[in-house]
């Protein structure tokens, strides 16, 4: 399956990518800027998701919370999120409101100050804290957004710090770093707009340059620092965290191949073995047949920078003990070490993703945001139409390869949840002999 | 700091929209084979992918007294184990042609979904006619099955928002009722459930007669006809009575329940009353009265609370569409000392759309979304089988989907506030909020002048 697609730039750097589909009278538009809390400064954490708040805030055009009315009122669905290394601004409308779309991105990549003022950014730090509150506080196993990543990248690592920011951060974040923010990261220079579906390319184009041609080239924003790290952890890691739970949970992470690398689709095939779905080794093993484990699955985090991450995420059965649940996990993971996987594992893993990524591809939204994800990692769209013929060229060789270098116990994250007043062990004998591994 | 980065221009005027294209639902047709299995196939040939839905007339409603979770357990179960194949075997071949089957039971329905290559489509229905025919609910999977039900209850309990969904129901429906315990039973009920009552329902329930196959996806009519014919055309039996049960409110008092959870930054609100069945003549007026009150992000409950006050990360109502007559419910959770001030301004707004009309503004933006969107809801084919399926589960009219646009914008400012009028009720409002005693009881309290009740996760009820 390969979707038509057509890029252009404009003068001021603003990268353009077009895909065409009539079946529907929808399209959908989707702006990346490649900008994430991994660009925070010290002492700002959780900025980069509040400034995306701020965005709905209005601009020069736009009343305070006319965003959402103007796509709403158009028949139009959006949102917007942020991430690690990018930022991310999306609306699917009826075919005839593409216009309106993308003068709303247009205004607030231009024009944003205007609008913005302190009550603004008062009431959406409260609507943070309390989206903070809601996902992570107030939430079993919530920590784990914040633990994990912690866990597994040194504190001086853009990746290391929170997401959504702490509390008494949120509560420093000032007009002026909003307009400096904006002033470095939100520039048509660095950014990705993507438009999907039922449109006329020409007509498009137009409608791009009119809304998008004014806004003027941004200075060069300030380089990441170095972000390379070593390919495994040196060494095991683990946290235990006490929490109002009933059921213990681990999160076992691996620093992986980035995303993007021939290693990361063994990776993610890998994982997929382990984690995806019933057919899983987890789930087969844990879940079905010793039934220690209550639910089992894996992801990646997909970064393209110095580490992705692969997780394993397990939680027990009420009558299992934490300690039981990381030895069973630990075990599963030494076996895929020791014994490799097989040429029917593969298939299986390969087959159902291949499957998922064609269903991806039903909704003109998921393909704008695909092709502004290619385009803003590694400049090219198209990189969206071989993903199915990478995971294709996995083979059991290169998942054991991935395994061996990648899933020995010096490379291994725990971060273990626990019910509140349980006592854990620290980390098992066995687990400390196996370091040669 | 200067903006140097503002267009020397000012921005282009707002834009008008071009002319718009025109959209119709999938068409679809109906057959009916010869012993009584219904199919309703959707030829959508965008991507070579269908979506399947079995839909079976098995749901928690229609599950004997003493028996809740029964449903949901039977459709869990029909994956573990059929014509000879065991769970983990069955599990395998489904995966190994690219699917995952889904099978889970709901108030009103039992039903058994996957999405397939078009051109793996016989192999995954012959897997489907297996489960559906030839269940075998293996003692082991069944008591495993069970523990997992239970191990999630606890997980729920554990978990703010589930608790307050579950104990809200609670609250609204009489202890008689089936929709006051959760569908897929409580931790008594479901520790009573034995293989013998899962395979009475099963025998009762999932009959040619009780079950249609909805086909939406890269497969014409005729073929999907012709597959089902070979592969169902000859499962044979006859249905047992149906029953329905209770859906009774419960009595008003108290108004006010606190489910403790001591230093709760947050209070999970939910606050609301029994609503309407689907097949309820209003359903386009309440629709659209909802998305103004509650339904939409730009809805007066969400503006108020999130927009002015800062109060939470969004506030929504809804009203939960079931045959019989599920809960109305606003719903949000809020930092836990703004909860008084957060539960009086939603009973604010609750009166306000029920003392004077909305704006036209307001109708036209909920009806213009509605309107709008919806070419957007049916982008996948699993959304068309969602789609075609509550065609079936709640029996609509035929030309429903056909007919939607045209009814939303039938709507007016005028029947809204009859809806809100006949269908609010202030006077029956239950508010169930999941937090801090210490913090939440006393502002609560004065809202009312009535006691608050305040009682464990496990609904016992304890000193304020």
């Amino acid at each position: 399956m390969q979707i038509p697609i057509e890029t252009f730039r404009l003068d001021n750097g603003l990268f353009v990518t077009l895909s065409e589909d009539h079946t529907a009278p929808i399209v959908a538009v989707n702006l990346w800027y490649h900008v994430g809390s991994a660009n925070e400064r010290a002492g700002r954490t959780g900025f980069a998701h509040l400034f995306e708040h701020m965005l709905f805030q209005g601009s020069a055009s736009v009343g305070a919370n006319e965003h959402f009315e103007l796509v709403q009122r158009a028949g139009g669905t959006l949102n917007g999120s942020t991430w690690l290394d990018r930022t991310n601004y999306y609306e699917t409308v009826p075919s005839n409101q593409l216009e309106l779309a993308l003068w709303l991105e247009a205004n607030r990549m231009g024009y944003l100050l205007p609008a913005m003022t302190q009550q603004k950014l008062d009431t959406q730090r409260d609507v943070v804290q309390n989206e903070r509150r809601w996902s992570m506080d107030n939430q079993p196993y919530g920590s784990w957004w914040e633990r994990l990543p912690a866990l597994c990248f040194p504190s001086s690592h853009p990746f290391h710090h929170s997401l959504i920011g702490s509390m008494s951060d949120l509560d420093e974040a000032s007009l002026d770093d909003i307009e400096q923010f904006f002033a470095t990261y939100y520039t048509p220079d660095n950014a990705v707009l993507s438009i999907a579906g039922d449109f006329d390319r020409v007509e498009a184009r137009r409608f791009v340059e009119r809304h998008f041609g004014p806004i003027p080239h941004g200075a060069s924003k300030p380089p990441l620092p170095d972000m390379t790290l070593p390919p495994t952890l040196e060494g095991p890691r683990r946290e235990v965290v006490p929490d109002d739970v009933v059921l213990s949970r681990l999160f076992l992470a691996f620093r992986s191949p980035v995303f993007g690398s021939d290693e990361y689709y063994a990776a993610s095939v890998c994982g997929a073995i382990l984690g995806l779905k019933k057919g899983s080794r987890l789930h087969r093993r844990l879940v079905r047949e010793r039934q220690i484990a209550a639910e089992a699955q894996s992801f990646t985090y997909d970064l393209t920078k110095g580490s992705d991450l692969l997780v394993l995420d397990v939680t027990a059965r009420p009558e299992t003990s934490a300690e039981e649940l990381e030895r069973a996990v630990h075990e599963e993971v030494d076996r895929l070490w020791d014994d490799g996987v097989t040429a029917d594992e593969v298939a299986r893993a390969v087959t159902l993703i291949e499957t998922e990524l064609l269903v991806a591809l039903q909704s003109a939204g998921d393909r704008a945001d695909k092709l502004s994800l290619f385009a803003t990692y590694f400049g090219d769209p198209s990189l969206v139409n071989s993903q199915a013929a990478r995971y294709r060229e996995v083979t059991a060789e290169r998942v054991n390869a991935f395994a061996r270098a990648r899933l020995g116990v010096e490379n291994r994250a725990s971060l273990l949840y626990v019910p509140r007043d349980t006592e854990v062990a620290p980390a098992q004998r066995e687990l400390a002999e196996m370091g040669s591994r | 700091m200067t903006r140097t980065m503002m267009p020397k221009s000012e921005p282009a005027p707002r834009p008008t929209p071009t002319a718009p294209r025109s959209y119709h639902f999938p068409t679809f047709e109906r057959h009916t084979l010869q012993n009584g299995m219904r199919l309703v196939v959707a030829p959508v040939p965008k991507l070579p992918l269908v979506s399947i839905t079995a839909v079976v007339d098995a749901g928690a409603s229609t599950e004997q007294e003493g028996q809740d979770g029964v449903a949901a357990l039977t459709a869990q179960l029909l994956l573990e184990g059929a014509a000879g194949l065991d769970g983990a075997a069955l599990t395998d071949r489904f995966e190994r042609i690219g699917t995952s089957v889904e099978a889970h039971a709901d108030w009103d329905a039992a039903t058994v979904s996957l999405t397939v290559l078009a051109e793996r489509l016989p192999e995954a229905l012959a897997l489907v006619r297996d489960l559906l025919r030839d269940p075998e609910f293996p003692d082991r999977e069944v008591a495993r099955l069970k523990d997992e039900r239970l191990a999630e209850l606890l997980q729920l309990h554990a978990e703010p928002g589930a608790l307050a969904d579950e104990q809200f129901s609670r609250a609204v429906y009489a202890a008689t009722a089936r929709y006051a315990s959760p569908a897929g039973g409580s931790a008594p009920s479901v520790r009573a459930l034995t293989r013998d009552l899962v395979r009475g329902f099963y025998a009762e329930r999932y009959r040619p007669t009780t079950t249609t196959l909805v086909f939406a996806g890269d497969v014409s009519v005729e073929r999907a006809i012709a597959l089902a014919s070979e592969l169902m055309g000859d499962w044979q039996g006859d249905v047992g009575p149906m029953i329905t049960r209770a859906v009774d409110a419960a009595p008003v008092t108290p108004i006010v329940r606190v489910v403790a959870k001591a230093d709760a930054p947050q209070s999970e609100l939910r606050i609301g009353h029994v609503g309407l069945p689907r097949r309820h003549p209003d359903y386009f007026d309440v629709t659209v009265m909802n998305a103004v009150l509650g339904g939409l992000f730009s809805s007066r409950i969400n503006l108020n609370l999130r927009e002015a006050h800062g109060y939470t990360y969004g506030a929504f109502s809804a009203f939960e569409w079931r045959r019989a007559a599920g809960p109305f419910v606003i719903q949000t959770a809020v930092k836990s000392d703004v909860t008084g001030a957060a539960v009086r301004e939603i009973l604010h707004e609750i009166e306000r759309v029920r003392s004077a009309e909305i704006t036209t503004e307001e109708l036209t933006l909920a009806t213009s979304y509605l309107d709008g969107v919806f070419p957007i809801r049916y982008e996948t084919t699993a959304a068309i089988a969602t789609a075609l399926s509550n065609l079936v589960i709640h029996d609509l009219p035929e030309h429903f989907y056909d007919d939607y646009r045209q009814r939303v914008r039938g709507v007016t400012t005028e029947s809204v506030l009859r809806a809100a009028q006949q269908h609010l009720h202030p006077e029956q409002l239950r508010i169930l909020v999941v937090g801090d005693p210490a913090v939440v009881a006393t502002p609560l309290a004065e809202i009312h002048g009535a006691p608050v009740e305040v009682v464990t996760p496990e609904g016992v009820e304890v000193a304020a």
